[in-house]
């Protein structure tokens, strides 16, 4: 799930990136000479992007198509999908406020104070992002299952015991995963806020009520809008957390229906109906993205030259509350599948690593697969390629892992068998979800890239290979390595549409998914340092690639 | 000679006319802001293409050629390097875009730098060497390429008077060496008196046939006068 951050526009450091290469852009040229600048716009030259867009958009768009080929008609929903739905859209809107408002007092509290560790502190807040949903729940469920930490607790006090299973674990691990996209979002707000506009206040002697009203409250009215739908897409398509938290009636999302009726009842009609549903979810989702102004995902939590004012007395108290409990509602799950896990990395059983290979392979594979794609299409859309390319790039927005998996095994079921076609369509699967990302990191570079030094390039005949090794790489390798970084990460930590079709060939998510269900904690404490531990490596090692 | 055969450019709203022959030797440019001195540059550099109309180099039909393959080099307004690439690897792409010199290639390189004052410096990154030194290394690289057009888009816009002068004495020495024409935009009428015989007037959607640089800023008609104060 938060490798389904979808319609979330990523990323500050890649505009940075671009805004540097842009350094002197030529000021003084009036309309026309800027016009004449923008480079060679002559006759149709049919450039690598274009053939990927155009495989990209008749391969999910083939897909979809078989989805609905496949629809058995609205009549083949059950009263139970339609609780999907239902549940769908209002556990997406309570996850994205409660992680909206619970964001407010930890980001302003980040954005006021100083205090050893502040750093850290907000680069971890971007970690959710890369981190594998699948060990988030093994840490969730280690604080708050039944003999954790706070229902030992709970019982200590005489209280009633919570689940971490059915809805409360869906919207509890939904507010995990988005509580710090939404803090790090919200302290962006804070610190745009100019450095001007609180020295203005603290010299007419505002007092902190006055300058949440005249400043920090107009600031929030603008920006949590845009964070809450981000939230509410990213868990429009939750899928490992209903999978491994929810299900039952009363906590089925619609991307685990589709699961449910492919796998359990072999219903492809049906299978394909709740597909179309999600799609139109979906679509819905990215037409209202249209309205507000969804921020970009992970910034830099850059500080700024000045501090908001810091008020001492209770409100100290308070900020220095807001943070321990967050760093400690984000910390100590991790922390203790750790604790579990570290000791017994050394004793797991051959077949994790042997899963782990596997998905290591098919991390990078992905990875390499949607660079290449995204670099064609971000280089095509810079040369002035029509929309069209860039809406190929962004098709998989509109199509969830489930549904392409549906879709995809209905187009090849006379081909191959569903264990031949498990991981080249988790290869394939991963690779298109990871291009909205990479795109959103690629498109400005490519553009700084083409403006720059587009026309030197040509006046120099610097076309081709050439090009691509003395200029294109080089200038982009930053982006790229991030975008690379995220799309390993992301295929490495996914436990998607695998879940469709294997179970001999298990990858490291879907092996430490079984071992869950047969009990086997400590192993699959094991198994998730091992999976946390190669999400990260993987992401840093493309990232630092780039630098 | 460069020949403007009924040229029309069209631009959103904008036009450009030229219809005139250029004679060998160097011209400056000249026109008010938004006149379309850029555009006229970009024609002849192969980044935009006519409506109509064509564009003859000594007898030769250059309209649809792509901007590498013309008889042309270009020195921008800005980022005429690579800021990636040592000032040899700069440089040695006016030999082969490529980069795969062979020893005698590389000697040249190493050669023209000396002749620019830029011996020492093969090495270095553009971000290392001073907005002079910068102008030299594009320099060195015209040299190198020795096409018989040159096109100038105010190059040397942002450096101080003592750095220009010097930079324009530097290109004088290196038209001067390969006999190229030359089309240099500028906003300074002294540069203009200085490095250009004959000037192009840009002016109301037209690009002028040349004629001599100092009658016409002595008694520049009302538009340029206007520019000009």
């Amino acid at each position: 799930m938060a490798a389904r951050l979808r319609g979330v526009t990523v990323d500050r450091p890649q505009s940075a990136n671009a805004a540097s290469l842009r350094h002197d852009v030529p000021s003084a040229a009036s309309p026309a000479d800027t016009d004449a600048l923008r480079g060679p716009r002559r006759r149709f030259v049919v450039l690598p992007g274009h053939l990927v867009a155009a495989l990209l958009a008749a391969a999910i768009l083939g897909t979809l198509a078989a989805v609905a080929w496949a629809v058995g008609g609205l009549s083949a929903l059950t009263e139970w999908d339609w609780r999907a739905l239902r549940f769908t859209l209002w556990q997406a809107a309570l996850s994205a406020t409660l992680s909206a408002l619970l964001a407010v007092p930890v980001a302003r509290a980040l954005a006021r104070r100083r205090f050893p560790g502040r750093g850290l502190l907000v680069t971890l807040l971007g970690a959710p992002f890369i981190l594998p949903v699948i060990v988030a729940i093994m840490g969730l469920i280690a604080i708050f299952g039944r003999n954790g930490f706070v229902n030992d607790s709970l019982r200590g006090l005489g209280l009633p015991e919570m689940s971490v299973y059915g809805w409360q674990g869906v919207i509890l691990a939904h507010v995990f995963f988005n509580l710090p996209l939404s803090v790090r979002l919200i302290l962006q707000g804070w610190q745009a806020i100019p450095a001007e506009r609180f020295r203005l206040a603290a010299s007419l002697d505002f007092a902190p009520r006055d300058i949440a009203r005249h400043l920090e409250r107009p600031m929030l009215r603008s920006v949590l809008p845009g964070v809450w739908l981000a939230v509410f897409l990213v868990c429009l398509t939750s899928f490992t957390v209903a999978l491994a938290l929810g299900g039952g009636p009363g906590a089925t999302t619609v991307e685990l229906a589709i699961y449910q009726a492919f796998r359990f009842d072999f219903d492809l009609g049906r299978a394909a109906t709740l597909g179309l549903v999600q799609i139109a979810l979906c679509v819905g989702a990215l037409l209202l993205a249209r309205w507000i102004a969804v921020p970009a995902g992970f910034g830099a939590g850059m500080d700024g030259p000045a501090l908001p004012p810091a008020p001492g007395g209770w409100r100290k108290g308070g900020d220095a509350l807001a943070i321990a409990a967050a760093a400690a509602f984000l910390l100590t799950p991790l922390l203790s599948v750790t604790a579990a896990g570290l000791p017994r990395l050394v004793v797991l059983p051959g077949e994790v690593w042997t899963a782990a290979l596997r998905s290591v392979i098919m991390a990078v594979t992905s990875a390499t697969l949607a660079v290449a794609a995204c670099l064609a299409l971000a280089l095509a859309i810079a040369r002035g390629a029509g929309r069209w390319v860039e809406a190929a790039g962004m098709l998989p927005l509109v199509a969830s892992p489930l549904v392409l998996g549906t879709g995809l095994f209905i187009l090849l079921r006379d081909m191959a068998t569903p264990q031949q076609m498990a991981l080249p369509v988790t290869v394939a699967v991963n690779a298109a979800m990871a291009l909205p990302f990479g795109l959103r990191a690629l498109i400005p570079a490519a553009q700084a890239l083409q403006a720059d030094y587009g026309q030197l390039a040509a006046s120099l005949d610097l076309r081709g290979l050439a090009r691509l090794r003395l200029l294109v790489l080089p200038r982009l390798a930053r982006p790229l390595g991030f975008a690379g970084g995220l799309a390993a990460a992301l295929a490495m930590g996914d436990l998607g549409v695998i879940t469709l079709f294997a179970s001999d060939q298990p990858t490291l998510p879907l092996k430490l998914y079984q071992l869950m269900n047969s009990y086997r904690m400590a192993d699959a404490s094991a198994a998730a340092v091992l999976l946390m531990t190669l999400s990260f490596a993987l992401f840093w090692i493309f990232d630092r690639g780039g630098r | 000679m460069l020949e403007f055969r009924d040229i029309l450019l069209r631009q959103g709203g904008f036009t450009l006319a030229a219809d005139f022959a250029l004679p060998q030797g160097r011209h400056a440019v000249i026109g008010a802001s938004g006149s379309g001195k850029s555009t006229l540059l970009a024609l002849v550099g192969g980044f935009l293409s006519p409506e109509r109309g064509r564009l003859v180099w000594d007898g030769q039909d250059i309209t649809g050629m792509a901007p590498g393959r013309r008889p042309v080099s270009t020195l921008f307004q800005h980022h005429n390097l690579f800021p990636h690439l040592t000032v040899a690897q700069n440089v040695g792409m006016g030999l082969r875009p490529d980069l795969r010199l062979d020893r005698a290639q590389k000697d040249r390189v190493t050669q023209v730098l000396e002749e620019v004052g830029l011996g020492g410096t093969a090495d270095r990154r553009p971000g290392a060497l001073s907005g002079g030194q910068q102008g030299r290394v594009a320099l060195a690289r015209v040299l190198l390429r020795a096409r018989p057009l040159l096109l100038l888009d105010e190059p040397f816009a942002a450096l101080g008077p003592a750095l220009k002068s010097e930079m324009l004495a530097l290109l004088s020495r290196i038209v001067d060496e390969t006999g190229a024409t030359v089309l240099m935009v500028t906003h300074d009428p002294a540069d203009a008196r200085a490095f250009a015989p004959l000037t192009v007037l840009v002016e109301d959607g037209r690009a002028h046939a040349p004629c001599p640089t100092g009658p016409l800023l002595d008694d520049p008609p009302p538009g340029l006068r206007a520019y000009l104060g």
